[in-house]
């Protein structure tokens, strides 16, 4: 880590080139927010954002996707702990599994919810015949869809992070007594600390933006089903400058989050030394 | 779970026309933006005009009709629009997007969509308001959400739907997967889902007839060719094909 930061901390001539290509991927990246910021009707902002059923979607999309990041940190730490330390069989094929969902189109994703989750699914039917439990079209439903097509931005960082782990420092502690869950809990995850914040963050954004798996397996019901970016894809069919306005709120609440929490916690931070308190 | 897995795959397809949008304007090739209660007999409408037309291939592009009726408006490259209401294709004349006067080229009857075998024993509207059924209809924008909210309006029955769903396709698939046990939609698309689910007709008091309008865009590249297209539609052979599919005349 040290070496890192002397080379970053030297100044340097700025290669023009990756300058330019850099220029032409933040132009790429900016461009569509623009044209959101230039066609918005911003005499309607008050009206439509102050409308009930926008702020029911913007709340249930917060509540659904912050429950979705939680899921993917519980279970999903786990096995990213299990991919990066333990060699079993059939590891890639886990690994394959875990971060299938990334690669699939949501609306698949959604598809393939209804054939396991669904009231007539292959484990669905038995939640429903053993427990009266069911998915499709409740608020629930909206979080499974969301933790499945995000838990593996979660799993993928933090597998990586502890990759690059010297093992050897959870050995010592292991040497020295520490038992498995001390050594995770106290080697481990202190060190991984960036990296976890980041696949939450990720997976976080994720789900807030998820809409395919979302439309597909959870419906659109305001209240219970209809996060915003249902409610944005619904306006546009009647009332495109409505769309532009729930989108831009949609865009505020994921960059606002996204920029305080790299200056909280990303940027300043240096792995596995100062322990930083969120305030 | 032969009819489970078909309708899977009719759900990829439905809800992927939400993702398809556009189409290519290469060639003398036209693109046709259509409801999604048109897919099956486009599809092969489409098929029998490119038999007398061959140097004029149609791509189609099948979604809601508020869908597309906004794609259209925001310069999608359509050159033929129809619609399932014409509260859509106004939106598109208004916009001043649809070359003259669109023409009502079919009818079509909305009807509760049940599971194959009617396993509830849904016999009226009624029987929609039971809070233990898991109800899906259109979302207001669409017209099948628009044709079901005047069902309910008219009946004096208060539904509850489990979800408004984005075209008329996936509450059929919903229904015909036993996701949903009861829906409206039109009774074409029953018809297409045959083994799947079944339909309870309306009385004729609540019999909301959807109109299904044609017309040219104005941005086509192609007009004569698109208004080829519609002629085709209008035409007694497009009337025939569109009756075996169990559109109605205007």
């Amino acid at each position: 880590m040290t070496t890192d930061r002397s080379r970053r901390d030297r100044p340097r001539a700025l290669p023009v080139p990756a300058l330019l290509l850099a220029s032409v991927a933040v132009a790429f990246f900016s461009l569509p927010l623009l044209g959101l910021l230039w066609r918005a009707p911003w005499s309607a902002l008050r009206t439509v954002l102050g409308r009930p059923e926008v702020r029911t979607a913007l709340r249930l999309s917060l509540q659904t996707s912050l429950l979705a990041a939680l899921i993917s940190v519980v279970f999903g730490v786990p096995l990213a702990w299990l991919l990066a330390r333990v060699e079993f069989p059939g590891r890639s094929i886990v690994r394959a599994l875990a971060t299938l969902s990334m690669v699939l189109p949501p609306v698949v994703g959604g598809v393939a919810l209804f054939a396991s989750f669904g009231r007539r699914g292959l484990f669905g039917q038995y939640l429903d015949r053993w427990f009266g439990i069911r998915l499709p079209f409740t608020t629930a439903g909206v979080v499974v869809a969301q933790a499945f097509v995000a838990m593996p931005f979660l799993v993928l960082t933090v597998e990586a992070a502890i990759r690059q782990l010297d093992g050897r420092v959870e050995e010592a502690a292991r040497t020295l007594g520490a038992g498995r869950w001390y050594t995770f809990s106290r080697v481990t995850l202190p060190s991984i600390r960036t990296a976890l914040v980041a696949g939450a963050v990720l997976a976080w954004a994720r789900a807030l933006g998820e809409f395919g798996a979302t439309i597909t397996f959870a419906g659109n019901f305001p209240g219970r089903t209809q996060t915003l970016p249902l409610a944005t894809y619904l306006a546009l069919e009647t009332d495109p400058d409505e769309a532009i306005l729930i989108a831009l709120l949609l865009i505020a609440v994921s960059f606002g989050v996204l920029v305080g929490l790299r200056d909280r916690w990303l940027g300043a931070a240096v792995p596995g030394r100062s322990k930083q308190v969120p305030s | 779970m032969q009819p489970i897995r078909r309708s899977l795959l009719a759900l990829v397809l439905a809800v992927g026309a939400v993702a398809g949008c556009g189409g290519s304007d290469d060639g003398d090739g036209i693109t046709v933006f259509a409801a999604a209660s048109l897919t099956e007999a486009f599809g092969a409408i489409g098929a029998a005009f490119t038999a007398e037309h061959p140097s004029t291939p149609v791509t189609f592009n099948f979604a809601a009709s508020s869908e597309l009726a906004t794609q259209v408006i925001e310069g999608a490259p359509a050159d033929v629009l129809a619609s399932a209401d014409l509260a859509n294709m106004s939106r598109v004349t208004d916009a001043g997007a649809a070359a003259g006067a669109p023409a009502v080229f079919a009818t079509n009857h909305s009807t509760i969509v049940v599971g194959a075998g009617n396993p509830h024993g849904i016999t009226t509207i009624e029987d929609l308001a039971d809070p233990a059924l898991v109800i899906v209809i259109c979302a207001p924008q669409v017209p099948c959400g628009s044709y079901a909210a005047e069902i309910f309006d008219r009946s004096g029955v208060s539904v509850t739907p489990d979800s408004y769903e984005q075209n008329v396709k996936a509450v059929v698939t919903k229904v015909a997967l036993g996701e949903a046990d009861a829906g409206i939609a039109y009774e074409t698309d029953v018809r297409v889902a045959d083994e799947q689910v079944d339909s309870v007709t309306l009385p004729s008091d609540l019999d909301v007839t959807a109109q299904y309008p044609i017309a040219v865009t104005t941005a086509s590249a192609a007009p004569e060719a698109a208004q080829e297209f519609v002629d085709f539609v209008t035409s007694a052979e497009g009337q025939s094909i569109l009756a075996s599919f169990g559109f109605t005349a205007p």
